[in-house]
């Protein structure tokens, strides 16, 4: 060892230097990633377990066997079912427009030259920092009053479509789109709908599954807009449905683990299965519930 | 829409200004734009004026400053802007720090299963508010609560979480950065990816500390991705509604009362649009001091 060339010896002082980085990383991040996975595994575990057991000195840890039973009292205490119906409905209704919207918009930004252009992006990028707080009573007034909507998806989805992010997030997509391609298609007599919609749409396939993540996310977990224009148990989304129940204190908690586990499984899973899309949408723009 | 017209290029050059103006990106717009006019521009512009309205007479009243008056010697809504900073100048920093950590050691090249550790740290971002908080509340259940056990089994004093002020504000702060410092992990390292390697080894072969790396190279280069976290994360805890309504029911007292809580208290519980809507503006003009502030601290070459 002592007759090593000298220049190895900076290397070997390295690979120990990045053992003893790596050992430390894995000790600090090992136990910190459990904390963060811990409410989950409550969660689920809870759900399986009545309130006796989910108070008694020694909470479980493990899964027991009364999902079913806690079913049962979360559906007859807030017709669970229906607000799930009501939240899937919702939500996809919310998706397919707004992307459908969002993509138009964003197409017609990117990808054409208009008198007015920069007026309206420009009022568009000037709401963007704008509180939702902002704007949200006088869409009630005009959801409930003005339109009479209370209790009904579209009041739940009407407000929601005028989403700043997308468009941004969309338009970024087709500027990526080669002109030539679309100029090419107008040369062989292509409409401007038949461009967009067979040959643009299909080239940012990705941005619009990141998007449509997204969106389905925001609107399957939003809470104080269904909250405010909801206002009869069977309209219920599944949010409200489930925070009517816990500020009360004589509904169980499993019940509410059951609705709580209901609501975020699926998600856990698609989370897993697409992540990279997930990840992708985000970085790419955001859109915040 | 299938009848867009076809496109102005094929009209003859010596038709008007009408037959040249090109109608598709109109009528592509038209369907957001409508939407947009209707449910965000107006009422933008509607909330203000209605915050110069007496709403609680129900009929037209007369505009006047009474709602703005009102808010200064209110002090239900010192409370509730006071609860609200404090939470934004402890919780916004705290996840921001984490987050930065966090996306630093997930894009190491040391890390050994870097997809589960991804997975448990990215997890909480598909969580409902309404379902964290609940799961929180729980959690932290001062006589039944796991926390509480813990404390107790490691034979640390419980604590009386959800009904004293400083604790609930604690549980409060440490909900959100378990649900939101995941998101802002994704951002950063997606910026984190964006610096190219030759730069660290550039910087190790003139001998620079992977500490001296970190701050000389990694955080200035990060500064735009930072910049985007810092004032998402600021409009987002200026709007704080779910997590103080459903884990401590601004409780105990109006302890963690938040402008959110306070403005659906006003808006959808008195039904007095007015004041609600002078809540609303003063979250927004919040919102647009920190901005420009953090624009000017943090964003000089944007």
């Amino acid at each position: 060892m002592t007759t090593a060339p000298q220049r190895t010896a900076p290397q070997r002082s390295r690979k120990a230097r990045d053992r003893i980085s790596a050992t430390w990383l894995h000790v600090l991040l090992i136990p910190l990633a459990l904390v963060f996975l811990a409410p989950l595994w409550m969660m689920l575990v809870f759900s399986t377990h009545p309130e006796t057991a989910i108070f008694s000195p020694n909470p479980p840890l493990w899964f027991g066997g009364a999902f079913a039973e806690n079913f049962r009292g979360l559906q007859a205490d807030t017709n669970f079912l229906r607000a799930l119906l009501n939240s899937t409905v919702i939500a996809t209704m919310y998706t397919v427009l707004s992307m459908l919207l969002t993509s138009m918009g964003g197409y017609a930004f990117a990808k054409f030259e208009f008198p007015g252009k920069n007026v309206l992006f420009g009022l568009i990028l000037a709401t963007l920092t704008i509180p939702t707080f902002v704007t949200i009573i006088p869409q009630f007034i005009l959801v409930a009053r003005d339109l009479k909507m209370s209790n009904t998806y579209w009041a739940v989805i009407l407000p929601t479509l005028a989403n700043t992010i997308g468009i941004f997030y969309m338009r970024q997509a087709f500027l990526t789109v080669p002109t030539d391609l679309l100029n090419a298609a107008r040369i062989d007599g292509a409409s401007e709908w038949r461009i967009y919609w067979q040959i643009a749409l299909p080239i940012v396939r990705p941005a619009l599954a990141a998007l449509a993540i997204l969106l389905f996310l925001a609107s399957w977990n939003d809470y104080l807009w269904p909250l405010i224009v909801l206002t009869q148990k069977d309209s219920y989304t599944m949010p409200v449905a489930l925070g009517t129940l816990v500020g009360l204190t004589r509904v169980s908690w499993g019940g509410i683990m059951v609705g709580t586990a209901i609501a975020t499984v699926p998600f856990l899973a698609l989370f897993l299965a697409l992540q990279r899309h997930f990840v992708a949408g985000i970085a790419g723009g955001a859109v915040k519930d | 829409m299938t009848t867009a017209p076809r496109p102005a290029v094929t009209r003859p050059a010596k038709a008007g200004w009408w037959a040249r103006l090109p109608k598709a990106p109109y009528l592509f717009i038209l369907p957001y734009l409508l939407i947009f006019l209707a449910f965000w521009a107006w009422p933008i512009v509607s909330s203000f004026l209605m915050s110069f309205k007496d709403s609680r007479l129900g009929a037209a009243a007369p505009y006047g400053m009474a709602n703005w008056s009102r808010l200064i010697s209110d002090e239900f809504f010192r409370t509730a802007l006071r609860n609200t900073l404090v939470i934004l100048l402890v919780q916004v920093p705290l996840m921001l720090s984490l987050a930065t950590a966090l996306a630093v050691a997930l894009n190491s090249r040391l890390l050994r299963a870097a997809g589960w550790f991804r997975f448990a740290f990215f997890a909480p971002l598909v969580v409902g508010t309404v379902a964290y908080s609940a799961v929180f509340r729980l959690l932290f259940n001062t006589d039944f609560g796991i926390v509480n056990r813990a404390l107790t089994s490691l034979g640390l004093p419980a604590v009386d979480w959800l009904n004293q002020s400083g604790p609930a504000m604690t549980v409060l702060i440490l909900a959100m950065t378990w649900r939101w410092t995941g998101y802002n992990a994704i951002i950063l390292l997606a910026g984190l990816q964006g610096i190219s390697e030759d730069v660290y080894e550039a910087a190790s072969i003139d001998g620079a500390t992977p500490w001296q790396q970190f701050w000389k190279i990694t955080l200035p280069l990060l500064r735009p991705s930072l910049l985007f976290c810092l004032v998402l994360s600021v409009i987002g805890t200026l709007q704080l509604f779910t997590e103080p309504a459903l884990i401590t029911n601004s409780g105990p007292g109006n302890a963690t009362m938040t402008l959110g809580t306070y403005l659906y208290q006003q808006g959808f519980r008195s039904f007095n649009f007015g004041y609600a809507s002078a809540i609303a503006y003063t979250v927004a003009a919040i919102a647009a001091i920190f901005s420009v502030v953090q624009l000017r601290l943090f964003g000089r070459d944007e």
